[in-house]
């Protein structure tokens, strides 16, 4: 199985999730091996998904978890 | 940003399905204040769900208090052939897409907006080289406004699945459950998300690696560059 860099493109997210056939993977990886253009889009992407899964890329508003739970008080005082 | 270990009451060591199922079992026979505990690993899950949706703090965070009410509420009809979790955020993500067409419909724009074409093309962002920017790197808020903006870029059904699976840490199957669409879907949708980031973010953060990082660099002694 010979692939080109789209057919890698479209690959990409699957492999990240290890979710590629034996077969498609070894052919995935020989074609990353001597291009470097998809390695670095390979390595760039899963770079960027690290540092969006880091629970310091995104805020919760400062009381959101207070408000909410005073909410849910209410609520359940409300209805004993 | 996945749940992590939380205060139960219950035995230490439960995994989050049999504490949840124990607390709910509990909250339905009259305990209702445990609610409280059964929602707390999930608070910020049901947040970023409806921020996905909605990109306004104080828009999401109505609809994140109004999702819990309507889950106590609706907490009968939960079937535990399906995590808590999932069945919570799928509650929110309703919630946020129903004040979504609401607004719309308020702004007398199309509530019939078709999604973006999904059989599309995709090209990434064609670099020659990628050197790995560090976590560490994080404690910059130029670097998180840079992540946060990205992100809002996407159109919605891309921007949903990619907190889902990326943020959230759901799997496929739970992104899908969530989304109340095909494992299938997902899987399309997410290689169009993360080639998305990929194509915004990958110029930006080469781009401005220098003027990003030289506070780090300067800090780390430059090891990791």
């Amino acid at each position: 199985m010979v692939l080109n860099c789209k057919h890698v493109w479209g690959q990409i997210s699957n492999y990240i999730e290890g979710d590629v056939a034996p077969e498609l993977r070894e052919a995935i990886e020989k074609h990353l091996a001597h291009c470097r253009h998809c390695a670095a889009v390979l390595d760039s992407t899963r770079n960027i998904l690290v540092l969006i899964a880091d629970d310091r890329a995104f805020e919760i508003p400062v009381g959101y978890s207070d408000r909410l739970h005073a909410r849910l008080r209410e609520k359940i005082a409300s209805r004993e | 940003m996945k749940a992590g270990t939380h205060s139960t009451g219950l035995v230490a060591g439960d995994s989050p399905a049999i504490r949840d199922a124990e607390l709910i079992a509990r909250i339905l026979s009259g305990e209702r204040e445990l609610f409280h505990e059964l929602v707390r690993p999930y608070e910020k899950s049901v947040y970023f769900a409806t921020f996905s949706i909605l990109q306004n703090e104080q828009d999401a965070e109505d609809a994140a208090q109004e999702t819990v009410l309507r889950a106590l509420k609706n907490l009968s009809n939960f079937r535990a052939k399906s995590k808590f979790s999932t069945w919570l955020v799928s509650i929110a993500i309703n919630e946020a897409r129903a004040r979504l067409r609401h607004a719309r419909v308020l702004k007398f724009e199309s509530v019939d907006e078709s999604p973006p074409d999904e059989d599309g093309g995709f090209t990434p962002s064609v670099i020659s080289d990628w050197r790995e920017v560090p976590l560490q790197a994080l404690e910059r808020k130029e670097l998180r406004e840079l992540l946060q903006k990205a992100i809002a870029s996407l159109p919605e059904i891309y921007r949903e699945v990619l907190l889902l699976r990326d943020v959230e840490e759901f799997s496929i199957a739970e992104s899908a459950a969530a989304l109340g669409v095909s494992e299938g879907v997902v899987k399309t949708r997410l290689l169009r998300a993360r080639l998305m980031m990929q194509k915004i973010l990958a110029p930006q953060l080469a781009s401005k690696r220098s003027g990003l990082f030289g506070l780090f660099r300067s800090r780390a002694g430059g090891s990791w560059f």
